[in-house]
Formats: C-alpha cells, sequence, structure tokens
C-alpha cells in the first residue's frame, strides 16, 4: 500500500468507528447526566464525602465545589511524590523534587499532564497509580461536570440551580470513565500492552523500564489526558505497539469530544444543534490534518522522532488528534516535525482546544465560541444576539469573552518573558526560529491544558516549573469559573420564543460563522507570534 | 471563602473514596485479568519483540539509531533545519555506507535518523537489504537464507516493516 492509500484507509476506519460510537455514547452520556437513581457505589460514595446527592447547588457553590476538589487534588498529588521513597514499588525513584512535583500536581489536576520529568527515573507505581491514574480520571469528569452545568444553563429557565457538582463528578466517573477504561485496556494488553508491576524486563541483555501501563494508557487517552506512563509516551512500544493499538488509542482520545456533541444535541431536545457544532469540529480537524500530513510527508527528515511501525500518515493523524483535543499524548515527536507541520499541532491548541477539544472542555469552550459569533453576528445587524433561547446581554458576553481571552493572556506573558530570560537559551535544543517555536509550543501546552511539547527543550528550572504551572492552572480555572457564570446567568434568564428574526444556529450560515470565530480570534491573537516562529521556519 | 473549605473538605473526602476506586481497585483489576494465559506474556513483556536492542557483532542486523539514555526513552528533538543534527545525520550515512559497502544513496532514511522512542524494534526492507551481505558473510549464512528469514520476519498492516529483534534471534537460532 502507498503510504497515501494507507493514510487514507486509517482515517476511514477512524472515522467509521466513531461514527459507529456517536449515538450510543452521546445517548448514554446524555441519560447519565439526567437519572434520578443513584447506585449503591454512588451512594456509598455520596455518604463518605458527608454531601446531599439530591440537593442542586446555585452556579457559585457548584464552582467551590469545582475549585475544592482541584485544591484537594493539587494537594494531594504534591505531597505523595515528595514522600515518594517511603510508598511501595518507588524502585529507589526517591522524593520527586519540589519544582517538579509541584509542576505536575497541578499539570495532572488540571487534565493538562504536561510532564517535565521522566518517568522511568523519577516516577515510582505507586505515585503512577494513586496520584497520577486518578487524575487522569477524575480531571476529566471536572471538565465534563463543567460541559454539562453550562448545558443545563441553556437549557432551563428562571432558575438559580444547575445540578450537584459531586454528582456529576462522581457520575461522569463511575458511569463512564471507569467502564470504558477497563474495557479497553484489557483490549490493549491483548494488543501487546504492558500491564506489569516490576520495574523493568530484560530484552537480549539489555534492561528497558515496564510500569503498570495499560490500566493508565487508556484512561490517559479516553480522558483526554495524555501523560505518558513511560518517557516516549503513545511513542513506545510498551504504550502503542502497533498500528491498531495506536488507531485504538486514537478512537479514545476523540470519541468523548466527539459524542458530547450528541449528548448536548439530546439535552437541548434539538439534535441538530450538536450536529452543527460536529460539522465545525470535524471540518477544522480535518483541513489541519490536511497540512500537518502533507506538511510531514514533505520534511527534509520525514522520519527522525517517528516510529516506522506508524509512519508519516499515522504519526501525523496522532498529531493533528492529540493537539485538537487537549490531549497531549504522543507517538511521534512534535520537535522534529517540519515548521509548517509543528505549526499544525501548535495551530491546533491557539485555536482554543475545541477540534474536538478535551473531554467536556471541547464542548463548552465551543459553546462559548459560539456566543461570541452570536454576538458579532448581532454587532452586524443591530439586534440584541440570542443563542439556544437565550438573550446574550452584557453579562453573558463578558463571561464568555473573559474564558476566551484568558488563555491567550497568560500564553502570550508567559512566552514573551521566557524568551527574554537569559537562562531560557541553554534550555533550547534548538537555535534559531525553532528554538521560538520551542518556547511558544511549551506556553501553549500549558495554558490549553495540552500537555504535548515540543520536548528538546529543558524545562526543570525553577521558572518553567513555575510559570508554566501558573500558566496550566489560570489556563484551566479561569475559562471554569467564567463559564460557571454564564450558565448561572443563562439559567436564571427565561427563554426567548424563537422569531423571524432569530438568527438559525442549525444551518451552514451558522457554520461558517462559527469556524470563522474560531479562526479570527486565534489569527488577531497570534499572527505575530507564529510568524517568527514556525512560519518563519516554514519559510526558510 | 467559607464556602471553599466546605467545598474542599467534602472534596478531600470524594477525592479519597475515588482513589481507592481509581488508583487501586482499578488498576489491581486490570493487572488480574492480565494474569490470565493468553494475556500474560504481554503484560510482563516476556520475551518481547517489540522494542529493539543493539546487538554486537557484524552477524546481527543493526536497528535504526536512538537517542534514548536507557532505560529510559526517547528521541531527539531535533529540528530539520538543525545544523549540527544535519551534520550528524550526514555521518551516520557515510558510516553505515562504508559498513554495509554500499553507495550513500542507497542507504534509506530510517537507517539515519532517530525514533521517537528510542526502541524502535523496525527497520525498513530496504534497510534490511544493504544489510543482508555483511550479515551474510558474518554468520556463514547464505544470502538467501538470510533473505529469508528477513521475509518471514517481515509485517505489518498499513506499513511493510522487518522486526530486527526478531531478525536477531531468528540468526541466533539458525547459526
Amino acid at each position: 500500500m502507498s503510504p497515501l492509500v494507507a493514510g487514507l484507509v486509517q482515517v476511514g476506519v477512524l472515522i467509521v468507528a466513531l461514527a459507529l460510537a456517536y449515538r450510543p455514547l452521546g445517548d448514554y452520556m446524555a441519560r447519565v447526566f439526567q437519572a434520578e437513581k443513584h447506585s449503591r457505589l454512588e451512594l456509598a460514595i455520596y455518604r463518605i464525602g458527608r454531601i446531599e446527592p439530591n440537593a442542586e447547588q446555585k452556579w457559585s457553590t457548584y464552582a467551590y465545589g469545582v475549585l475544592g476538589f482541584s485544591f484537594v487534588g493539587i494537594v494531594f498529588l504534591y505531597v505523595i511524590q515528595r514522600v515518594q521513597a517511603f510508598l511501595p514499588f518507588d524502585f529507589g525513584r526517591g522524593n520527586v523534587p519540589e519544582g517538579m512535583a509541584f509542576n505536575t500536581a497541578i499539570s495532572f489536576v488540571t487534565n493538562t499532564n504536561w510532564q517535565s520529568y521522566v518517568p522511568e527515573a523519577v516516577m515510582g507505581h505507586t505515585v503512577q497509580m494513586i496520584g497520577l491514574t486518578v487524575q487522569n480520571f477524575v480531571s476529566a469528569a471536572v471538565g465534563l461536570a463543567v460541559a454539562i452545568a453550562l448545558v443545563r444553563g441553556f437549557v432551563r429557565s428562571q432558575t438559580d440551580r444547575l445540578g450537584n457538582f459531586w454528582v456529576d463528578l462522581v457520575r461522569g466517573t463511575i458511569r463512564i470513565l471507569l467502564p470504558l477504561a477497563f474495557v479497553f485496556a484489557i483490549v490493549l494488553i491483548a494488543l501487546g500492552v504492558t500491564m506489569s508491576l516490576k520495574s523493568g524486563v530484560d530484552v537480549d541483555g539489555q534492561t528497558i523500564a515496564n510500569a503498570p501501563v495499560a490500566s493508565q494508557e487508556a484512561i490517559k487517552e479516553l480522558g483526554t489526558n495524555g501523560g505518558g506512563v513511560l518517557n516516549a509516551n503513545s511513542a513506545h512500544p510498551f504504550e502503542n505497539p502497533n498500528e491498531w493499538s495506536n488507531l485504538i488509542e486514537i478512537f479514545l482520545l476523540l470519541v468523548i469530544p466527539v459524542a458530547l456533541t450528541r449528548t448536548f444535541g439530546q439535552l437541548m431536545g434539538n439534535k441538530k444543534q450538536g450536529y452543527v457544532l460536529l460539522g465545525v469540529m470535524g471540518l477544522i480537524w480535518s483541513a489541519m490534518l490536511a497540512v500537518v500530513w502533507a506538511a510531514e510527508a514533505n520534511g527534509i527528515r520525514p522520519l527522525e522522532g517517528k516510529e516506522l511501525r506508524f509512519g508519516v500518515p499515522a504519526s501525523a493523524l496522532f498529531a493533528n488528534s492529540t493537539t485538537g483535543t487537549s490531549t497531549g499524548a504522543v507517538n511521534s515527536l512534535h520537535d522534529s516535525f517540519t515548521g509548517l507541520g509543528g505549526g499544525g499541532a501548535l495551530l491546533n491548541m491557539l485555536f482554543g482546544e475545541m477540534t474536538p477539544g478535551g473531554v467536556g472542555t471541547g464542548l463548552y469552550s465551543i459553546l462559548v465560541m459560539a456566543i461570541i459569533a452570536m454576538f458579532l453576528a448581532g454587532l452586524m445587524v443591530g439586534r440584541t444576539p440570542e443563542y439556544l433561547g437565550k438573550k446574550l446581554g452584557r453579562k453573558e458576553v463578558t463571561a464568555a469573552a473573559v474564558s476566551i481571552l484568558a488563555m491567550p493572556t497568560v500564553l502570550l506573558i508567559g512566552a514573551g518573558i521566557a524568551a527574554i530570560l537569559p537562562s531560557t537559551r541553554g534550555a533550547l535544543n534548538n537555535p534559531g526560529s525553532h528554538g521560538l517555536s520551542e518556547i511558544l509550543y511549551a506556553y501553549a501546552s500549558a495554558s490549553n491544558n495540552n500537555g504535548s511539547a515540543f520536548a528538546g527543550i529543558t524545562v526543570t528550572n525553577d521558572w518553567f516549573q513555575s510559570s508554566l504551572g501558573l500558566c496550566m492552572l489560570f489556563g484551566r480555572f479561569i475559562p471554569i469559573i467564567a463559564v460557571l457564570a454564564l450558565a448561572g446567568s443563562l439559567a436564571a434568564q427565561k427563554k426567548v420564543p424563537v422569531t423571524a428574526g432569530t438568527l438559525p444556529t442549525t444551518g451552514p450560515l451558522f457554520a461558517t460563522l462559527l469556524t470563522g470565530s474560531i479562526v479570527l480570534v486565534a489569527a488577531l491573537t497570534f499572527v505575530p507570534a507564529l510568524a517568527l516562529g514556525p512560519i518563519a521556519e516554514a519559510l526558510l | 471563602m467559607d464556602n471553599f473549605f466546605k467545598q474542599a473538605w467534602a472534596g478531600l473526602r470524594i477525592l479519597l473514596a475515588l482513589t481507592v476506586v481509581c488508583g487501586v481497585l482499578y488498576p489491581l483489576a486490570v493487572w488480574g485479568v492480565s494474569r490470565i494465559p493468553g494475556l500474560h506474556a504481554n503484560a510482563e513483556a516476556t520475551d518481547t519483540t517489540l522494542v529493539a536492542v543493539v546487538r554486537t557483532g557484524d552477524k546481527y542486523f543493526v536497528p535504526r539509531p536512538s537517542a534514548a539514555t536507557l532505560p529510559a526513552s526517547g528521541g531527539s528533538n531535533k529540528g530539520e533545519l538543525n545544523e549540527d543534527y544535519t551534520k550528524i545525520v550526514a555521518q551516520r550515512r557515510t558510516e553505515i555506507a562504508q559498513r554495509e559497502g554500499v553507495p550513500e544513496n542507497a542507504v534509506p532514511q530510517d537507517a539515519v535518523t532517530a525514533s521517537a522512542s528510542g526502541l524502535d524494534p523496525d527497520i525498513s526492507p530496504e534497510y534490511a537489504e544493504i544489510q543482508v551481505p555483511r550479515v551474510a558473510r558474518a554468520s556463514g549464512l547464505s544470502a538467501e537464507k538470510v533473505r529469508e528469514l528477513v521475509k518471514a520476519n517481515t509485517g505489518g498492516t498499513f506499513t511493510t516493516t522487518v522486526n530486527v529483534t526478531a531478525l536477531n534471534r531468528a540468526i541466533d537460532a539458525v547459526s
């Protein structure tokens, strides 16, 4: 098979698999968040938490729940890393240094999974399991909960209640993520992914590090987390042994963000509202895939940083999907990509992670962008904008703008300071414009909670550990607070009836508006920075 | 602020409960299932051919260059306009051409570039082919026999690759 045909077949298989999962998974997720009854396991967890699952919360209490839960998550993860030497299965790797533990704790709680550490040398199996794996589940479930709260804001009227954060969190974890992760962990083992409690395995006289990979691999992709159990991430043969495991991993990282558009349509009582979002996500994803793939196929050293069993097409497919969702797992090294190919991966993140975005985060990000698009359309025709039966007044548009602008603000401040710090020079792995791309990529990845890297950059000094940590924190929680405030003010409104003057949001006009807004916001914000980095490199 | 601490306290309790479910029971359940025959060898990477290691001696096939610091995995992370790295790649090409006694333009891409993991077990059929004469000479096997072994260890669904680890073990077995 020629690489082009082989690549197209793989894309085809992936799309068919996603199409088959779309309805059942999307409808199932809608039912999970609408169900009245609690399971016994869930009731036991609520009892431990001493919370009343049937009491609904105001947006502010919901937000305090998200923040409180994430705060204790960071503290817990920091502490267990700092006392790793006393935990079993640490293999003498010792306590994780302060800066690294701080960065990693924030990274995994914010669903970024940026890794400033080499797992084989730093993380023992206990921290991987009771710390990192747990956050792989719950950070994804937090994103899911926030998305559902925003959808409730559109669905409900004249109420100050958005649901119960703990119930949404626990259901997302127990009913959606856990069963899927378990099944796919077993499937991955059957395909060759390892699952060992030993520290390594002897291969023809050479020790290769091993770990309980499969359990974390499944949720790493499914929860759009992306933190590798091993340093080479999904390029490591123990994490991703062959072409089929590769396709399954790409499927897993896309399936929930894609199916959530169906969930959204179901909950809105109008499936077309979901299809149009999926259409916009799919359009940008496909266009970016074409860019990254073509650029990589025509590179000077197309196989540098790529595994031969994947080749160029399956590497481009993975790279485009992992940066279009907020996953950040990699099966090839984006740092060795061409200027245009690596720039494409970077641009996917700069779009704000909504093509199709992370678990939950993708849906709420594109809904916020839809509000911006309707606001712009409203300005053009001089009418008060509406979306999904809600008026978009000053409060709503302000919340949407804060949510959208948080990421570029922290990204550009962080990258700007890093670029002028003298110490940064020694941290780069490549000279010239590609060096600047390494900095930009790092801050884009952190601020968008992606977690992939131009991994040649050395990010272990205090500046990088703390500034990237703060970017992850602000990039995650400023939008979440703004989105929940938005949900609160939407839920408080009455529904406005559809009239002849209402701009329909299920057709091509709206899709064009939304696509244009996504591209325009990213272009206006980032073209100057991109021109000095990847664009300059692509033209050289 | 009161509300924050109240929620954080509930959050800590729920986090611990979910840690038991997702961080202890879940991985141990997966590990338990991986003990059943048929999955066990995969889980422990017993006699694995998934990773390449460099074998000393001319009778073995050489895998792709590795930028990893074993036992950890990893790649070079070098961009294509990195001139220092371009020199390294050119030098690899010269050395391989000399080693195999072929012109430099017969050395394929995968032979001179480092993989992402540094453990890539595969090489292209082209890279295997230029290594056949040397391996035959050093192992005492006929070139036809070596080609036969290469063919037996060639696979892939969408790509065609030769597994060096399995191939070198096959050479051990017959020579």
